[in-house]
């Protein structure tokens, strides 16, 4: 039987280029095509839009605390008490598990605000409870000081910092 | 023994299609080992639970919103306005408990059995396969009533993938569809709860294909070798495995009717808050065993890989039993080995539904290890150093020889 395909002196035939041409071609457009169908999964257009959140902090009391909600997550926005803010200080910041001074989560000392999300696994830490009397997550046990740092518990990172900015004296505005 | 038909309509459409013959041969004649036990019921069992759960829950549909304000209040109105409405709820929420209790049971017969070994590795692994997609099913089910558990447990098992380094953060947002747990969570859940089992019926067929090539392990872990050692699957497996139904609809029934919250949990009762964490949250039993290897790491990622390798160090399973012998009969360090990692499971199961702090942390370290010991150290150096009793020469010997007229005659 003869060849009717020539062959090149590689041994590359025509056919073999017109093979990996066609099957490149064809993932490439399945990639394409997939992309849409992935990408419907994250966030909406509408979900994004909710990115920022004003808060009064007028009538929180020196030593209590609120929850407020930021792109649907619980903030904590803590009045913290002259003791709370010197045990926070009070740290050699070294030997943290997630090493950050108190001052770099802070823009005044008196207002802790925070992402009320445990880093481990999402749950919502209860206030004023642990062994560093800061919070305290009763899934998995992580401790979090009165900065909200972490010091025991499986918890990887501190409590999340989100963006915020001073408004006014009693006034901030999240994202 | 090919299939004949005898009615002319039925040979019509068996030239064209020859579906009759399948299913005659695959429910009819398939000669299965004469000597499996009642642990041999739990595969059938399972495939009837898998349409229990189907039924009842394409019912249940026609009658749920998904939706974050309107899902608890749906589940409500199921259990208290629609017809027995509360019988196919219960149904469902107890028949996923039933499912998982019978597919364990199935997985450790064919752990006691050496039912995975060669040639039967492709059906373990396509049964493995099943099981990782009900705890997907299971998962996402459970999120559906939107109480308290259902918002927290999606939020504890879909921030497991947070742990990933550097892809963590965007594959949790891009599964929760936002920065939290929300609607557009409920929704993607209900669209894939309802997917999934339809996946699972695709797969089971291929484990069932796969069964079928090589034939049912036995009791005695050795292969059919004549004729002798076989009897067709209807009417003797047909009648056995509808016994076996019988009974375990008996157990279903009593949860079912006496108890049908006890496998539940009061929490769930209470529509989700995203500002509240439950004090004690706990996931359905079936899923505390890996629960507790997940706390068992005081490391984020850690305890995630664990878990996750805890499921698939048994895909590796038919090669690191180093054993030729199949059955544990014949085994009798690994008989002993297999019990004590029955009681293992059933003590990390124990542990993941207790808090994490004290003795329990300690325990569940422990059974942890030895989950691991056992798949990864215990079970290859048995198969090489164990002395088996001796084989039968076949299923039909060992039949004979359990037989009270052979035993008479042996002590005469």
């Amino acid at each position: 039987m003869t060849t009717t395909t020539p062959i090149e002196e590689d041994g590359v035939t025509r056919r073999d280029f017109l093979y990996v041409a066609a099957g490149g071609l064809g993932a490439v457009g399945t990639a394409a095509a997939i992309w849409p169908f992935i990408s419907q999964m994250n966030p909406s257009a509408d979900v994004l839009a909710l990115s920022s959140t004003e808060i009064d902090l007028e009538g929180i009391e020196t030593g209590s605390e609120i929850t407020a909600v930021w792109q649907g997550k619980p903030i904590f926005v803590r009045h913290r008490t002259e003791g709370e803010i010197e045990k926070a200080d009070d740290v050699v910041v070294a030997d943290l598990p997630d090493p950050e001074p108190d001052a770099d989560r802070v823009i005044k000392p008196e207002w802790l605000i925070m992402v009320g999300i445990c880093t481990h696994l999402g749950c919502v830490p209860l206030k004023e409870q642990g062994d560093y009397s800061g919070w305290f997550c009763p899934c998995h046990g992580s401790h979090y000081d009165t900065s909200g740092r972490i010091r025991k518990g499986p918890a990887p990172k501190n409590l999340v910092i989100p963006p915020y900015e001073f408004l006014d004296d009693t006034n901030i505005k999240i994202g | 023994m090919s299939f004949e038909p005898k009615n002319k309509a039925v040979k019509w459409v068996e030239d064209r299609l020859p579906i009759t013959g399948m299913l005659h041969h695959a429910l009819y004649e398939y000669p299965t080992p004469k000597n499996l036990s009642y642990w041999w019921t739990f595969g059938s069992l399972a495939g009837v639970m898998l349409v229990v759960q189907i039924v009842t829950g394409i019912v249940l549909a026609m009658h749920y919103t998904p939706h974050v304000d309107m899902a608890f209040e749906s589940v409500e109105h199921i259990m208290r306005d629609v017809n027995f409405g509360w019988l196919l709820r219960y149904m469902h929420s107890n028949g996923a408990s039933m499912f998982f209790i019978v597919v364990y049971l199935h997985i450790f017969r064919g752990m006691y059995y050496g039912s995975y070994k060669a040639p039967r590795e492709l059906l373990w692994w396509l049964g493995l396969v099943i099981f990782l997609l009900m705890m997907a099913t299971a998962f996402m089910g459970y999120v559906l009533p939107w109480g308290q558990m259902s918002f927290w447990g999606a939020t504890v098992i879909t921030n497991l993938f947070g742990a990933l380094p550097i892809v963590g953060e965007s594959i949790v947002s891009w599964l929760w569809g936002g920065f939290a747990i929300g609607n557009p969570t409920l929704n993607r859940f209900f669209s894939l709860h309802y997917l999934l089992p339809f996946v699972i019926v695709g797969v089971v067929i291929l484990h069932i294909w796969a069964l079928h090539t090589n034939g049912s392990n036995n009791p005695t872990g050795i292969e059919i070798k004549d004729k002798q050692d076989s009897i067709p699957f209807h009417p003797y497996y047909t009648v056995k495995d509808m016994f076996g139904l019988a009974i375990f609809l008996i157990f279903f029934s009593a949860f079912l009717f006496y108890a049908p919250n006890y496998m539940g949990h009061p929490d769930n009762y209470i529509p989700a808050d995203p500002l509240v964490t439950p004090a004690h949250i706990v996931p359905e039993w079936y899923f505390l065993p890996f629960y507790a290897i997940l706390r068992a790491v005081p490391d984020k990622l850690g305890g995630v890989l664990l878990m996750f390798g805890a499921i698939a160090v048994l895909f590796a399973l038919p090669w690191l039993d180093k054993s030729r012998i199949k059955s544990a009969r014949f085994r009798p360090i690994y008989k002993q080995l297999f019990w004590i990692f029955v009681a293992d499971c059933i003590l990390l199961t124990y542990i993941g539904g207790k808090p994490a702090e004290g003795a329990f942390i300690i325990w569940g370290r422990i059974g942890t290890v030895y989950y691991f010991v056992h798949i990864l150290i215990l079970l290859p150096l048995v198969g090489l150093f164990e002395k088996p009793k001796p084989l039968p020469a076949s299923i039909s010997e060992d039949v004979l020889s359990k037989s009270p007229k052979a035993e008479e005659a042996s002590n005469a």
